[in-house]
């Protein structure tokens, strides 16, 4: 990654190497090279289209897109070699841009099998229904949700903002040490934002770390990004910290093409 | 062709025996009707593919098959422990068991009753309630139409009998089971069971039909359900058809809604090689509600074909359609839903969702969802799909942990607790879960055999 | 909605007056001698009479179908001519050999044919009663090896190019209107476009009934060589006549390797008066075969006339990858009846098909929408995707829905949707208060609900579609 330093080798949780990625054959991502150190709050934006979203499927294995070259590592381990639910359990959390609706699953039950999913790969004791319930309490104050969401169909029938929420309930209660934030902040209205935001960042660790995807400036007023990375046509053109946020945010993306027009 | 032919010839023969013999002490207008009904039945004959609502159905292995008539014959092996496996609606449950097509009391579960209820055998209700089986019966299931209706009505001697009078709330709910017993019939049996409902003003009841086979094998259960709803009237209906998996199932179900009633149907079809339901609901009053919630899950080289009306025939009625089908293996699966407004029946509200869920490469779905309308002050809208199990839903569940066939059985389970998170009783509803999962863990494994 | 526009005078149909031209015409009635003389007459050679023949005694054979969502008095076939055709020289070399009253005839219905005034990038076939009497563009078409005439003429000129694809993908014995097409069939389009060619305009046909008590049968024919690309258009109307006549047209496209054609249909036939009293019965069989790879066919249509109309347009995917299209807006004021769709036929892997389907009931307007959709087993990964939206305006319409479907491959997805609503009362509202007349809202909210498939047509159409759409339902709000 341009102009970040070089970290310890040991603290460093996902590490992007020259990252090609294509869809229906066409070419998203043209070389991207990032390191994220546990501990770091990322901030990935770009305009509509510069290959943001598709950054963050590649890291969730997402079927449809296929990686051309370049190489993920994660807590030193080949990412693209991992099945997408093997990266769940080794930690790796994406919040869906679009949440997927599943008909006929009660939230509770798709939220307890993936916990003990993530939990038997970690080597800890599965929950039992009432366990779950209790370990649950907590998580679902923290997103101010009372239980009756639990008991209804995953996503099914939910709010824009609504399914939000249930991303950040997944993310409160698997506790990965790398969570993607994909686009979480879009669609959502300033007071479901604030929650969002206030809960991802009440949610860091010291030894986890946060990508937050994201078009808008906004959502970064609520949780203070240790970098910044400016996307446009599949590759970092820009990276920088706190303050490049808030140039773009004056600027907008356009001057940003012109100069890698000119550069 | 002389296939039927010979075939409605049989059963024609098979109504002489029985109008000569067993039925002969019946009321006259009961003689009356059969004789319609199997005038009716010639008339028709069978079905063909030919003919656009069976297009997709072959009745030929029914009207191959030389069926002789179950009725009063002895089923020594179909004790209540063999049957007790099959029980769904709980220990609390008013229950009534039929071995083929006959009362069978001591296989019953009868309870103190609220005054006026009664939930019996048929037969006895021709004698005990003569007016009210009189008025109702072969009134709702039209046999003009149906040459299966016909036969049944032509065949009516006994069957189930519910009746909830004004202003009483039932919670118990009524089991009704039709069992088949083969054991030791050197021919296929046919049973003709018919049951009649009816929910006077403001009542409220749960009835549960359940159609079982513990000793398996070929047989034909051609079965009629008549329901009437009074003006107020609430009826959750459960209808859970286990056949064995060689056996055939025609069955009419035909409701009349009054005005402000609420009908739930649960229609949940598992058995049976050849299966045919043919289900009509008519809002004949105004502000009436139906809920129609059907699913069917099938494997092997089953067929079960579901063809539904609903009859929009006043104002301000709501209808709520929805069909999910399962479809492993060489399963075929058919869904024939059509919604019809008649001039005048203004602000009607109606959907109806039709999903099939293709498990297997060889499986096969027809779906022919239909809106008829002639008003314009509606909404009515039908969706239809037939499709694997959705790639990004299967990716999601597996990016939260989920191994990928535990992300299929996930999906697919959810497939069908869609339908059931719509089913009111919480013991039936718990116990249909209970069979639905097993049938799935069944699949999974590889397995075909087992009870259905 | 109140009484305010039921006032609202009810325009009549504008193509409705009659040509008076001294006319070609056979009498009445339908036998192997009267299919002999069309033959004759169209200077057809043997094998053509021969294929006409064996549709005719298939025919004979057949029953006519009942089982459309139509009511109508029997037919009287024999009481139909079969061939009417204005009197003029056999062949039309040049324009200055088109009688001029039938030159004035296109020009009233907006189809000019003089070099001078023809409508820019658009050829147009112009074919009256039985025949075709002027194609416009052919020496631009002939450059890029495009061609575009009369079926009668084709079957002279390109006899071996007809007699491979005639009938491919229509046989003559297709269905009981399709086998009387085939047996007395009179003019109609061909088109043919050669390995890689986008051809350079617009291809038109414009049919015009003009004489009474005869039948139309008109016969079209598109085949797109590989890499090619043709975008066709027809359109047609007949003058207002108590007595109703038969349309009974077979189109055929086929499309090759990596081909595309776009094929819209602009239909208003006279649909009878107020009262149900005369129309044209538009009993049609328009199927198109995606026979190469990545082909495509897109039909596009908006049905305004006709009594009554009995057609769909369907696609068979054949080749891999290919790709079928259905967009439809059909509209059933006063008495008309409608009972149309499409039928997609996957047979090859990841075929597509989308189905976009717009029906708009008025007065005692009858509409069907009806549709198949059959994924057979070798279709792997085949899709379709089918909306079917129905407007009712007015309570003594009706709308109807009937979709077929049929899955049997478990790699295809499927999806149908279909709704039916009054027309929407907040709307009219808002538009009037906006100081919009009843009318102008409804035209507004009417083509607002038909506008996905009218951003299917060409340009120069679209603006016409809405035009008509406007008329059709005038008188239709009360």
């Amino acid at each position: 990654m341009r102009g970040s330093g070089k970290p310890e080798r040991e603290s460093a949780l996902l590490e992007i190497e020259n990252l090609h990625a294509s869809v229906e054959g066409r070419e998203i991502l043209r070389g991207i090279d990032l390191r994220v150190n546990v501990g770091e709050v990322h901030a990935v934006m770009g305009p509509n289209g510069s290959g943001k979203s598709t950054l963050a499927q590649v890291i969730g294995g997402h079927p449809a897109y296929a990686v051309t070259a370049g190489s993920v590592l994660y807590q030193g381990k080949d990412l693209l070699a991992m099945k997408p639910e093997e990266r769940a359990r080794e930690g790796v959390f994406l919040a869906f841009q679009y949440p997927v609706a599943i008909r006929g699953i009660t939230n509770a039950y798709f939220l307890r099998s993936a916990l003990n999913a993530v939990r038997k790969a970690r080597g800890q004791e599965e929950l039992g229904p009432v366990e779950f319930m209790d370990a649950l309490e907590d998580k679902l104050k923290v997103i101010g949700w009372d239980d009756s969401y639990l008991n209804r169909p995953v996503n099914d029938g939910f709010s824009g903002g609504e399914k939000k929420r249930n991303e950040i309930l997944q993310l409160a209660v698997l506790e990965p040490k790398l969570a993607i934030l994909d686009e979480t902040d879009s669609g959502l209205d300033i007071d479901a934002l604030k929650t969002v935001a206030h809960t991802v960042d009440k949610l860091r660790r010291p030894e986890s770390a946060t990508v937050l995807v994201t078009h808008y400036y906004r959502i970064l007023t609520h949780i203070t990004p240790d970098f910044v990375h400016v996307l446009s046509g599949g590759r970092i053109v820009k990276s920088g910290t706190k303050e490049l946020a808030l140039e773009l945010e004056e600027k907008g993306y356009d001057w940003l093409r012109e100069e890698a027009a000119v550069g | 062709m002389t296939a039927a032919v010979d075939a409605r010839e049989h059963h024609l023969a098979l109504f002489k025996a029985f109008a000569g013999n067993g039925a002969a002490g019946s009321p006259a207008w009961l003689r009356d009707l059969r004789g319609q009904a199997i005038a009716r039945f010639a008339e028709l004959g069978f079905p063909s593919t030919k003919q656009e609502e069976w297009r997709f159905t072959s009745v030929a292995p029914i009207a191959e098959t030389t069926f002789a008539l179950s009725h009063g014959r002895d089923a020594p092996g179909v004790t209540a422990s063999a049957l007790a496996p099959y029980w769904i609606a709980g220990p609390g449950a008013i229950r009534l068991v039929f071995v083929n097509g006959t009362f069978a009391p001591a296989l019953s579960a009868a309870a103190e009753l609220p005054r006026g209820v009664r939930a019996g055998s048929l037969r006895a209700a021709l004698a005990s309630d003569a007016e009210l089986a009189q008025r109702h019966l072969a009134r709702h299931a039209d046999y003009q139409t149906s040459p299966f209706a016909a036969l049944n009505t032509a065949f009516l001697s006994d069957g189930a009998f519910v009746y909830v009078p004004a202003g009483v709330e039932l919670e118990r709910p009524i089991e009704v089971v039709f069992a088949v017993a083969t054991d030791g019939e050197r021919e296929a049996l046919v049973a003709h069971p018919r049951t009649l409902v009816i929910v006077e003003r403001g009542a409220r009841a749960t009835v549960l039909e359940s159609y079982v086979a513990p000793q398996g094998g070929v047989y034909w259960t051609n079965a009629v359900t008549e329901i009437a709803l009074a003006q107020g009237a609430r009826l959750e209906h459960y209808r859970i058809q286990r056949e064995s998996r060689e056996a055939y199932q025609v069955a009419t179900t035909h409701a009349t809604q009054d005005r402000d009633t609420v009908l739930r149907l649960h229609p949940v079809a598992l058995g049976a090689a050849l299966a045919r339901h043919d289900l009509r609901t008519e809002l004949a009053g105004t502000g009436g509600e139906l809920i129609l919630n059907g699913l069917y899950l099938l494997r092997g080289r089953q067929h079960a074909d579901h063809h539904t009306v609903i009859d929009h025939a006043q104002p301000h009625c709501a209808s709520h359609e929805y069909f999910n089908g399962l479809l492993g293996e060489q399963a075929h699966g058919v869904f024939n839903g059509r919604i019809i407004v008649r001039p005048g029946a203004q602000r009607t509200d109606s959907k109806q969702t039709n999903n099939n869920l293709l498990l297997s490469a060889d499986a096969r779905a027809d779906s022919q969802p239909q809106l008829e309308i002639y008003a314009d002050d509606v909404k009515c809208t039908h969706g239809s799909t037939v499709g694997p199990l959705d790639e990004t839903a299967l990716y999601y569940l597996r990016s939260r942990g989920l191994a990928a066939e535990t992300a299929a059985g996930m999906l697919t389970y959810g497939f069908a607790a869609e339908i059931l998170g719509r089913m009111e009783h919480a013991a039936v509803r718990d116990e249909l879960d209970r069979v639905i999962r097993g049938r799935l863990a069944d699949r999974t494994r590889g397995g075909r055999r087992g009870a259905t | 909605m109140t009484g305010s526009i039921e006032a609202q005078v009810l325009q009549p149909y504008k193509y409705g007056f009659v040509t008076d031209i001294e006319a070609d015409v056979i009498p009445p009635g339908l036998n192997e001698d009267v299919i002999r003389v069309i033959s004759q007459k169209k200077g057809e050679p043997p094998w053509m009479l021969e294929w006409r023949l064996r549709a005719y005694r298939q025919w004979l054979k057949m029953t006519e179908p009942h089982w459309s969502n139509v009511t109508y008095g029997p037919i009287d076939y024999q009481a139909i001519s079969y061939y009417a055709a204005p009197k003029a020289k056999p062949r039309l070399d040049s324009l200055e050999q088109v009688d001029p009253k039938l030159i004035e005839t296109f020009e009233k219905l907006g189809i000019p044919l003089e070099e001078r005034k023809r409508l820019a990038g658009v050829a147009v076939d112009a074919v009256f009663d039985s025949v075709s009497v002027a194609t416009t563009f052919r020496e631009t078409l002939a450059k890029s090896g495009v061609i575009f005439c009369a079926i009668s003429e084709a079957i002279r000129e390109y006899p071996d190019l007809v007699r491979e694809y005639l009938g491919s993908v229509v046989p003559h014995n297709d269905n009981f209107f399709a086998a009387l097409n085939s047996a007395v069939f009179t003019d109609g389009s061909f088109a043919y476009i050669p390995k890689g060619v986008r051809c350079p305009l617009e291809l038109s046909t414009y049919f015009r009934i003009n004489a009474s008590s005869t039948g139309q049968f008109e016969r079209t024919l598109i085949v797109a060589e590989e890499g090619s690309y043709v975008s066709y258009l027809e359109g047609c109307s007949a003058p207002v006549r108590d007595e109703n006549q038969l349309h009974a047209a077979v189109v055929e496209l086929v499309a090759l390797d990596n081909a595309q054609i776009k094929y819209s249909t602009i239909q208003n036939w006279y649909p009878g008066d107020e009262a149900g009293r005369g129309g044209i019965y538009n009993f049609v069989t328009k199927r198109g075969k995606c026979l190469g790879r990545n082909s495509k066919i897109s039909w596009t249509q908006v049905e305004t006339g006709s009594a009554i109309t009995w057609k769909y347009p369907g696609c068979i995917l054949q080749g891999d990858n290919s790709v079928g299209e259905f967009y439809s807006v059909a509209v059933t004021n006063n008495r008309q009846q409608a009972d149309t769709g499409t039928k997609m036929i996957h047979l090859g892997k990841n075929t597509r098909s989308t189905i976009v389907s717009k029906g708009i009931s008025a007065g005692r307007g009858q509409n069907t929408y009806r549709g198949l959709v059959k994924i057979m087993k070798g279709a792997e990964h085949a899709r379709n995707y089918s909306q079917c939206d129905s407007m009712l305006i007015g309570d003594k319409c009706g709308a109807h829905t009937f979709p077929y479907i049929d899955v049997r491959n478990s790699s295809a997805i499927m999806e149908h949707e279909a709704s039916t609503s009054k027309i929407g009362e907040d709307q009219i509202f808002y538009c009037k208060q906006r100081g919009l007349s009843n009318e102008d809202a409804v035209n507004m909210i009417v083509n607002g609900f038909c506008k996905e498939v009218f951003k299917e047509l060409p340009m120069e159409f679209a603006v016409e579609a809405q035009r008509l759409l406007g008329i059709s339902l005038e008188g239709s709000v009360g």
